[in-house]
């Protein structure tokens, strides 16, 4: 019995090897969400305040933190995307410029701002331009933990009664936005035109 | 020629290193002292070479040689001299070659100073270290060979080097590195000897510990040199930022610091030896990843992986080897047979296990955020941050309970300290910390928290523990300065690396939790304040350096109307790839730093964006690594050492050990333990 725990580091090193080289080999595929088909976790958290901007005369200290509370019934009435991002995350500074051109397009965009500090991600939005209709900041990452978040950059796709239809996880780009998400968006979008109002 | 010079020296090397690799084992299993002998003059040979390929490669920079693809690739004619020098190590096929050169100095330096070793083990360490140098030997000649020409049609010109290492912190930082990373493959090496032979005694690591130690010392002073580059030349302010890059540099830093803990106690105690043997392994393992994921970039991102195959696949087979290798001779032959000899859970022996199992798992944590990513990247799940909260998270409470107990552990005894003792030891200085630490936050005038309340506290307290210990060590009949010189060089510097550690925690604390920033448009001319201090953008202006032009403005930093400092933040635009720099300007002192950047400018002429940072005691993180480096250095040096080494391996069961300082000697006779106090 003694002599098999030496064995065990070496054991623990194939193992990793072997799940590196399977990775490697491995069909790139995107890994199923739990929480797809289910509806948004319920939260109550405030809204960055990203209005009161102002390039001129920055006082940062003199700045509201929130707009007001917001929860789940945010997502409810249209087809929304959710996306998570933070300044710490350079992978979400190359997602940037794209989530720009989704809201040229039209695409609703609502921010999660992801275990971050209000006064970075209001001068991230500054710099780079704000693509987003709200921003949620969730500071203590409660949501995204409900949420089964990752890590940043990830999006949801959220249908008009709240419910997560598609998650990606990484930069969101034109390949996978075409590819994996805007044929879903674009039949959810058709669907809710249908909808008796 | 140059370049076919150095090639045909890296074959040579190649071909010594070989002969080293093979032939003085052969001579270990066939008792031929002859053979085995040979591994000196073979690793003497091995060190000629590749340093007359490595002075080969510095002079075609120096010589504009942009036939040799590499040259072209990292250098130009308007490129200064001493980043032309820089610039050899400056990317991957380079800085393979550096890695190749340290290895084959630090066989040098184990040969040289190994004349009191019996030759059996001079003759294995210096044949594993042979075998790991044929590996990279071998990756430089067949996929990364820095000496390649670009024939018939060479450039005129080179197309430059990133400006961002372009830099006296670059020309130093990968070297020391490279120093500590390279530096644990003699560790390895004693530890595969070790298993090869079987033996694994006190004597044996008391030979290992001095290597170890300098390595280390190496590792800290690159990680720091690191941080501080990031910090003046990266322009965010920041000095560590949980990258891929500098975490692959401290995992095996935590490792190894682990790894000289246990060496203690497998050399006084004799316990913890299959364990040593592991995190040697385990430490250079890391360091070879490090090398090789930061320089392949993989780490960045998997499609370099991609882009060239042949050195991917080398890459992960010769790791395979390697670790593989090293991990299957430690399962065949590691001993699980412990000596009997048993300690109290409230001794010396049990915080250094403690000190040992947070260093792993602190490396573990960080060595799963480092790795999720490129793992998710392989998977396809997408290109993933795994943030500074994270490692935030996990890594300050670590640390922040390690040095709680390194603070107690330094000063308990081995085998038995009664808990009531140290319980009456650690009463008052648990309650001073907290005073302290309250004391400072309300004399800077900052707010409190319980996170930087409960940090500094965590200082003070290994302050006070430390200096203590001194106090009462030192006491002697024939005075204070009698006493504090028979205190021993090891003694001194761990005491020097333990403060060192609380004065970093003091620099990350401050710095983390009071540092104030702003982002602003100023127009010349124009004022702020910021902190307490006032900075009045005076003017800006166009200045030409050898290789760039540059904006510089000019800014003027007063506190309470009097002038303290004028600095001139650049922004640099290099001719060669057309790059941009930020070159930040900081005024500081132990106290606090003043750091201006310019940002874009905002209107031609007129209004830029600029960035202020105030950040109170930032330098007391380098000071503290500074502090922890030469605490290793006064350590490694301590003649014990050497004068232990001297005497002929003695057996294990008479090996006369002792213990930091002189108040306690443990004297482990035949079987029979007894502690006498001295």
């Amino acid at each position: 019995m003694e002599r098999v725990k030496l064995f065990l580091p070496l054991l623990i090193f194939i193992v990793l090897a072997v799940m590196l080289y399977w990775g490697l080999e491995r069909d790139p595929n995107a890994m199923p969400s739990a929480l797809v088909d289910r509806p948004v976790p319920a939260f109550t958290l405030p809204a960055l305040n990203v209005d009161s901007l102002d390039t001129e005369n920055l006082d940062v200290d003199n700045l509201d933190a929130d707009k007001g509370l917001v929860d789940e019934q945010l997502f409810v009435g249209k087809v929304t995307l959710l996306n998570v991002w933070a300044t710490w995350c350079p992978s979400c500074r190359i997602e940037h410029p794209y989530l720009a051109e989704l809201t040229a397009q039209g695409v609703p965009i609502i921010g999660l701002n992801y275990k971050d500090d209000d006064e970075k991600a209001r001068r991230w939005l500054l710099r780079y331009g704000n693509p987003y209709q709200l921003v949620i900041a969730d500071h203590q990452g409660r949501l995204g933990l409900d949420l089964g978040v990752f890590g940043a950059p990830e999006t949801y796709l959220i249908d008009s009664t709240g419910v997560i239809r598609f998650k990606h996880v990484g930069v969101l780009n034109d390949r996978v936005w075409q590819s994996k998400i805007a044929p879903l968006y674009q039949s959810l979008r058709a669907g809710e035109e249908k909808l008796p109002r | 020629m140059t370049a076919e010079f150095g090639h045909f020296a890296l074959i040579l090397a190649l071909c010594l290193a070989l002969g080293q690799a093979f032939v003085p084992l052969l001579g270990t299993l066939r008792a031929n002292r002859l053979w085995m002998a040979s591994a000196r003059p073979m690793a003497y040979g091995q060190f000629v070479f590749a340093v007359s390929s490595f002075i080969c490669l510095v002079m075609l920079f120096l010589g504009d040689d942009f036939s040799v693809r590499y040259v072209a690739e990292n250098s130009n004619l308007n490129l200064p001299d001493r980043y032309k020098v820089s610039a050899v190590w400056a990317a991957h096929e380079g800085s393979l070659l550096l890695w190749a050169l340290i290895l084959s100095m630090w066989t040098f330096a184990v040969a040289l100073f190994s004349r009191n070793l019996p030759l059996e083990l001079v003759a294995r360490v210096l044949s594993v270290m042979a075998m790991i140098a044929v590996g990279f030997y071998l990756f430089l000649l067949f996929t990364s060979n820095p000496f390649e020409r670009l024939l018939p049609f060479s450039p005129v010109d080179g197309k430059d080097l990133n400006p961002l290492l372009q830099d006296i912190g670059l020309i130093i930082h990968p070297p020391m590195l490279y120093m500590g990373y390279v530096g644990f493959s003699v560790a390895f090496a004693f530890a595969l000897a070790a298993l090869m032979a079987g033996r694994f005694d006190a004597a044996w690591a008391r030979w290992t510990r001095p290597w170890t130690i300098a390595a280390w010392a190496f590792l800290t002073l690159g990680i720091c040199l690191g941080s501080w580059w990031a910090y003046y030349e990266l322009g965010w302010g920041g000095w560590w930022f949980w990258d891929p890059v500098e975490n692959a540099s401290f995992m095996p830093w935590l490792t190894g610091t682990a790894l000289i803990h246990s060496l203690a106690v497998a050399e006084k105690r004799g316990l913890f030896r299959s364990w040593t043997l592991l995190l040697a392994i385990l430490t250079f393992s890391l360091s070879l990843l490090g090398t090789f994921l930061v320089r392949s970039g993989v780490l960045t991102s998997v499609h370099a992986f991609a882009a060239d195959p042949a050195r991917g696949i080398y890459i992960l087979v010769f790791l395979a080897v390697v670790i593989g290798g090293s991990l299957l001779l430690f399962a065949f032959r590691g001993q699980t047979l412990q000596r009997t000899a048993s300690f109290n859970w409230s001794s010396r022996e049990t915080f250094l296990l403690g000190n040992n199992l947070l260093l792993v798992v602190a490396m573990g944590v960080i060595l799963l955020g480092t790795l999720y990513p490129l793992v998710a990247d392989v998977a396809g799940w997408g290109k993933i941050s795994v943030g500074p909260p994270y490692f935030n998270w996990f890594f300050v409470p670590l640390a922040l309970i390690l040095a709680v107990i390194m603070a107690v552990g330094s000063v308990s005894r081995w085998k038995h300290h009664p808990p009531a003792m140290l319980a009456s030891l650690a009463l008052w200085p648990a309650l001073v910390s907290i005073v302290v630490s309250a004391g400072v936050l309300f004399i800077h005038g900052y707010s409190f928290a319980l996170l930087p309340l409960v940090s500094l506290a965590v200082a003070a307290w290994v302050v006070i523990w430390s200096l203590r210990d001194w106090w009462r060590k030192s006491s002697s009949s024939r005075g204070r300065l009698a006493g504090s010189r028979r205190l021993r060089g090891s003694y001194y510097g761990m005491l020097l690396a333990h403060i060192g550690i609380a004065v970093a925690i003091v620099g990350v604390t401050l710095t983390s939790h009071y540092s104030e920033q702003r982002d602003l448009r100023l127009s010349p001319g124009e004022a702020v304040s910021v902190a307490g201090y006032d900075f009045e953008f005076r003017a800006e202006e166009r200045i030409r350096g050898p290789n760039y032009v540059a904006r510089r403005g000019r800014f003027e930093v007063l506190r309470r109307g009097a002038l303290i400092a004028e600095l001139n933040p650049e922004k640099r635009y290099y001719s060669g790839g057309g790059q941009v720099m930020t070159e930040a300007d900081i005024d500081g002192n132990l106290r606090r730093d003043i750091y201006v950047a310019l940002g874009e400018a905002l209107e031609e002429g007129g209004a830029w964006s600029v960035r202020i940072y105030v950040k109170p005691y930032v330098r007391w993180i380098w000071l503290g690594g500074l502090m922890i480096a030469m605490g290793g250095g006064i350590a490694m040096v301590d003649k014990r050492y050497r004068r232990l080494a001297q005497t002929r391996p003695r057996s294990e069961a008479q090996a006369g050990v002792e213990v930091s300082g002189t108040e306690q000697q443990i004297t482990e006779g035949s079987g029979a333990q007894q502690q006498r106090n001295g």
